[in-house]
């Protein structure tokens, strides 16, 4: 077993003063590929959000290659996707400018020099995006909107990667291509947390699902196969080992 | 260039220089973040900096720099804590503004009221040579942080979450762009005057945009159109004796109009380019087979 690259444990966080975490344990240890699941509310993206600091934690410790989050500076080592279904802002702007951006976790004080400028192309490379570099990101789809978002994240050579949903809102062949771009990372090395709302085509990528249900941990082991019936639409897992009572888990997978 | 011979008028054109490079160059910013109304916020707010100039006898450019910036500070602390009512804070902190520049000024000796309308439209005679030394090392600052740290502000203003993962100090760079935006307010005051700064802001971005598809070409448009439109208003200030402000603020708007027609053509010439470069086996319709297939066979 590696050691481990994200480890939260007994996390606690509320938005507004509603408890959306509830004490979570998670380790991610270093080349594995963890797929954080969950229905809508189940807290998956709020977790994300405490790893990276954008939510307050209001119990419990999070440690980033075993130093604490607080104290955690070299965030180069880190690349990020946030849920969007946009990469544009209030101003045009090129997808190399985009990509760019991610660079900075590498450059001292702003300053992009030759290396960073062949690791964008690099990145963009990675996606597919080689020949759009020059476009403005308000005349791409959505799914390529989204490759721009992994290339910005790839752009730092990060040893992790954070994605919120990377697949929410993507045309099939984008799909695809951010599958085979995971694939490659992960055959590189590189760790992988992913909040997925379905396994989809990264199924065969993931070692082990996290299943949240109301901000507390449900499933932590192998990714759930949906299989005969229970691939059927509108299915609800039930799982073997839940105690008794319990009802279906809805883990948003497949209903 | 009789214009240039009067001393009042070369303050003035300096002065407009400055306006028309700081105001889009920080604008951008604020543009891309999508709080293009900040500035008129920054604007009510200095409006309480002149009024206590005029009532303390200091310098109304310095206390409204002063108080501006104190005013931009406390809309980024409301906009971090504030979340739900953020809104309101705000409004209630722009009319605050407002109603006290108004109380002090009343507060303030007699004879302060008619240069008033200049700090709130602007004026070229005005402007002092005290005003112009203020006004270039605000205006330095202004250049200094937006053109400096352009990469980083990029950043932080198109993603905010995203910036904080590259370990940018994500709160001190949005403080530092309020900051700059009072700043700038402060530096547009004596020549377009409070209540029209932000147009300055916003404008020549919103219309270099029309041209353009990177960051960087709208900044170089948006800060060359900004000073072309100061010197021009400026310049026509002075013959046709109308108010300097709202002639710069009237060119930019036609700038903006004449882009836009002028952007339409350009547009329907990249998507002509783009649907060229797109391969033959792509069509654009949708292609209707003449007669169904077994594929089209659909079983329940």
């Amino acid at each position: 077993m590696g050691e481990p690259v994200i480890s939260l444990r007994g996390v606690g966080a509320e938005l507004g003063s509603r408890p959306v975490l509830r004490g979570v344990d998670l380790t991610v240890r270093r080349g594995e590929v963890v797929a954080l699941l969950g229905a809508n509310g189940s807290g998956k993206s709020t977790a994300i959000r405490t790893i990276i600091g954008q939510v307050p934690l209001s119990g419990g410790s999070i440690e980033l290659f075993g130093t604490p989050r607080a104290r955690f500076r070299q965030w180069a080592r880190v690349g990020y996707v946030p849920q969007r279904t946009t990469a544009a802002g209030g101003v045009p702007a090129t997808v190399t400018e985009i990509v760019s951006s991610g660079r900075l976790s590498r450059a001292r004080f702003g300053v992009l020099r030759g290396a960073d400028h062949a690791a964008v192309r690099r990145a963009l490379d990675l996606v597919g995006m080689a020949d759009r570099a020059k476009d403005s990101v308000d005349a791409l789809s959505g799914g390529q909107h989204q490759r721009v978002l992994i290339a910005r994240a790839l752009a730092s050579e990060p040893e992790v990667l954070i994605m919120d949903e990377p697949m929410a809102g993507v045309d099939l062949v984008s799909q695809q291509v951010l599958a085979d771009t995971l694939r490659d990372q992960v055959a590189a090395g590189t760790t992988v947390l992913v909040v997925l709302h379905e396994l989809g085509p990264l199924e065969p990528l993931i070692d082990r699902a996290v299943v949240l249900r109301d901000g507390c941990v449900l499933h932590d082991g192998p990714p759930p196969r949906a299989v005969g019936q229970h691939a059927l639409p509108g299915h609800d897992h039930v799982h073997p080992h839940a105690p008794a009572g319990a009802g279906p888990i809805r883990t948003g997978l497949l209903s | 260039m009789d214009l240039l011979d009067y001393a009042f008028m070369q303050r003035a054109l300096l002065a407009a220089v400055l306006v028309g490079i700081t105001a889009p160059a920080i604008g951008i910013y604020l543009v891309q973040r999508r709080q293009a109304l900040m500035g008129d916020g920054i604007g009510h707010v200095a409006m309480t900096g002149v009024g206590l100039g005029f009532l303390l006898n200091a310098s109304p450019v310095w206390m409204a720099t002063a108080v501006s910036v104190l005013g931009a500070v406390l809309m980024e602390l409301i906009r971090w804590y504030g979340r739900t009512r953020g809104d309101i804070a705000l409004a209630m902190l722009f009319y605050g503004g407002m109603a006290g520049g108004v109380m002090f000024i009343n507060l303030a000796p007699a004879g302060s009221n008619a240069n008033l309308t200049s700090y709130l439209f602007g004026s070229l005679s005005t402007v002092s040579s005290s005003d112009v030394t203020a006004i270039c090392l605000l205006a330095g600052f202004v250049v200094l942080v937006t053109l400096g740290l352009r990469r980083q502000l990029f950043a932080v203003s198109q993603d905010e979450e995203f910036a904080r993962v590259t370990g940018l100090p994500v709160r001190a760079l949005n403080l530092l762009t309020a900051v700059t935006a009072a700043v700038t307010v402060t530096v547009a005051m004596r020549v377009v005057g409070l209540l029209l700064v932000s147009a300055l802001m916003v404008v020549p971005v919103a219309a270099a945009q029309q041209l353009t598809r990177s960051f960087a070409a709208t900044f170089a448009i948006a800060v060359a159109l900004g000073v072309t439109v100061t010197i021009g208003g400026t310049v026509t200030s002075y013959y046709q004796d109308v108010p300097p402000g709202a002639t710069i603020v009237l060119l930019t708007i036609g700038a903006f109009v004449l882009l836009t027609a002028a952007s339409a053509p350009l547009a329907r010439r990249r998507a002509r380019a783009a649907a060229a470069a797109r391969p033959a086996g792509d069509p654009a319709e949708c292609a209707i087979p003449a007669s169904r297939g077994a594929a089209d066979e659909i079983g329940v």
